[in-house]
């Protein structure tokens, strides 16, 4: 009897997993096995791909350093400067929001985020082009500025986009702090500002961390923030991969990139990880 | 820092509202309200290319959706039975299913269909009878297959919290009254993962409604409307596409709040039987 009730168990089990499985296994795995191949593979004369064996897609990395260059300077660049907005929104929301209010403005927040990048960055490009905020500033007698197609445009599209995603881990983590530790702290005669840098700053790190880690990983693979408002002079690896997968064609090179940009972000993830795990609990974030 | 939290609002919402706006202005102005009215939707909606990136996205999202939510509330269900190896797994896959990067979804979905297609459609053109043998190729298919990798991991992960939270007595209680496996499950357990398994459908529903980056490699001949979107806005900024934004907008935020009321009855459910 025993046997053959752990026999369906097993088989119900299975069942169960058999459907999700079979799909990340065809739609995951299996691409990630063809992407690598292609990676070590050559390229033909008329942009397909070559069987073979060589490490000259990789070697080849240095000719799209620029595109490097720009992810991993802008992409932590945009998570601190995200942290620096979210840091006292989450903050307030935690701390002093009225409980009764807390609710709406949390939700407030995280709406954005599940609402269409495109459309939010386009906002954006409506804003800073010529006719938008330049235009509105030349009324008031300022000199014409170019605000599109810059490093800042990107940043600026950066921080609006992810703003609720840094917010969130750090007002969980702020939220679970125990207020009596700040009431302790204040009835020991510290002052406000050493309160703050000896009890909750410290104690909001975890969220810090999954924060701009969360923010830094999404920004590796970035592609809309840098087209829309970078217009082609800012760069990151994302729009490399578009152009060598949809205009050049250069499929093999591209593999090697896309490999290089999962490798990258797998260090950030594991240092990220480390670091949340020696300011003790990690802690789960809900975007809903 | 009450001012700094009233401005951070400010910078959410107020770029959302000029595009809301614009989208009623009378004139092609940019930066020029000069009056209200409806055209610019009237021409948006009379766009058939525009009609038809609305109906490949709803069909995309609503199969790629329906299909998440079955398959990651089986998946999730198993892995409360499965050994801890298996579990690691499968917590690895959803994971990296979550974390790898859009555009890399994308092309590695790209190069493997790819492959797979060139070996495939010269074989069948050879096997098939007639001189036009049918051609497999990038579409709908690509696309759901992409888009539910994301959706089933976050699919699995919502109704695992849930799961984690139910009460193991009431299943108990209904196994010892004689209850087969499936009543027990379909009585007392399906009931109470419910809400979770809707706010994941609409969750995955919104992601692949809003996704641009994987169907940009994977969508072969077809449009979706972000891709349309997109199209649009490299032709020049136009109320046109104010119209088409917030449209998008209003239904991704009536998704988004559909989702989140289910999630908030789940948590007042579970303190009302804590």
């Amino acid at each position: 009897m025993a046997t053959r009730a752990g026999t369906r168990h097993r088989f119900v089990t299975a069942a169960l997993a058999a459907p999700a499985a079979l799909w990340m296994l065809v739609f995951l795995v299996l691409p990630f096995v063809a992407m690598l191949v292609f990676a070590f593979g050559r390229r033909a004369p008329e942009g397909g791909y070559l069987p073979g064996f060589t490490f000259e897609q990789f070697l080849n990395l240095p000719a799209r350093a620029a595109a490097f260059g720009n992810t991993l300077m802008l992409a932590p660049a945009g998570a601190l400067l995200c942290l620096l907005v979210a840091y006292p929104v989450a903050y307030y929301l935690a701390v002093k929001a009225a409980p009764r209010h807390r609710l709406v403005l949390v939700s407030l927040i995280v709406v954005p985020f599940w609402t269409s990048l495109l459309v939010r960055t386009y906002a954006w490009m409506y804003i800073l082009g010529s006719r938008g905020l330049p235009n509105l500033l030349s009324t008031i007698g300022l000199p014409d500025l170019r605000m599109l197609n810059t490093p800042g445009a990107v940043l600026v599209g950066i921080v609006y986009g992810y703003l609720p995603l840094m917010i969130m881990p750090i007002y969980v983590s702020l939220e679970k702090l125990d207020r009596r530790l700040l009431d302790a702290s204040a009835d020991l005669g510290a002052r406000p500002v050493s309160t703050f840098l000896g009890i909750t700053l410290p104690l909001s790190l975890p969220g810090v961390m999954t924060g701009v880690a969360l923010v830094t990983i999404l920004l590796l693979g970035e592609y809309l923030i840098p087209q829309l408002l970078g217009g082609g002079k800012v760069f990151f690896i994302g729009n490399a991969l578009v152009d060598l997968f949809l205009q050049s064609r250069n499929w093999p090179f591209g593999s090697a990139i896309a490999v290089t940009l999962v490798l990258v972000v797998v260090v950030v993830l594991t240092v990220a990880m480390r670091i949340a795990w020696r300011f003790a609990g990690t802690r789960r974030v809900d975007l809903v | 820092m009450r001012a700094f939290v009233s401005f951070v609002y400010l910078f959410l919402y107020a770029p959302i509202a000029l595009v809301v706006l614009f989208s009623f202005n009378a004139g092609r102005s940019a930066s020029e309200f000069t009056g209200f009215s409806l055209a610019w939707y009237g021409k948006a909606f009379s766009n058939t290319f525009l009609i038809q990136a609305l109906q490949n996205s709803l069909i995309i999202a609503f199969t790629s959706a329906l299909l998440a939510a079955v398959f990651g509330t089986m998946a999730a269900l198993a892995m409360e039975r499965m050994g801890a190896r298996m579990r690691l797994v499968f917590d690895g896959l959803f994971a990296a299913a979550i974390v790898v990067p859009g555009v890399v979804i994308g092309i590695a979905t790209l190069v493997a269909l790819a492959a797979v297609f060139s070996v495939l459609n010269p074989a069948l053109a050879s096997l098939w009878p007639t001189a036009t043998p049918p051609q497999f190729g990038l579409g709908y298919f690509s696309i759901i297959a992409a888009h539910g990798l994301f959706s089933m991991a976050v699919v699995s992960m919502i109704v695992r919290a849930r799961i984690a939270s139910l009460g193991r007595d009431i299943v108990e209680a209904s196994n010892d009254l004689y209850a087969t496996p499936f009543g027990t499950f379909r009585q007392i357990v399906l009931p109470q993962i419910m809400p979770s398994v809707l706010a994941g459908f609409l969750l995955a529903f919104t992601f692949s409604f809003d996704d641009f980056i994987i169907a940009f490699f994977v969508a072969g001949s077809k449009t979706t409307l972000p891709i349309y979107v997109f199209a649009s806005i490299r032709r020049g900024v136009t109320p046109e596409i104010n119209a088409v934004a917030t449209t998008v907008l209003i239904a991704s935020l009536f998704l988004i709040f559909a989702a989140r009321f289910l999630m908030r009855e789940k948590t007042m459910r579970t303190s009302g039987e804590g």
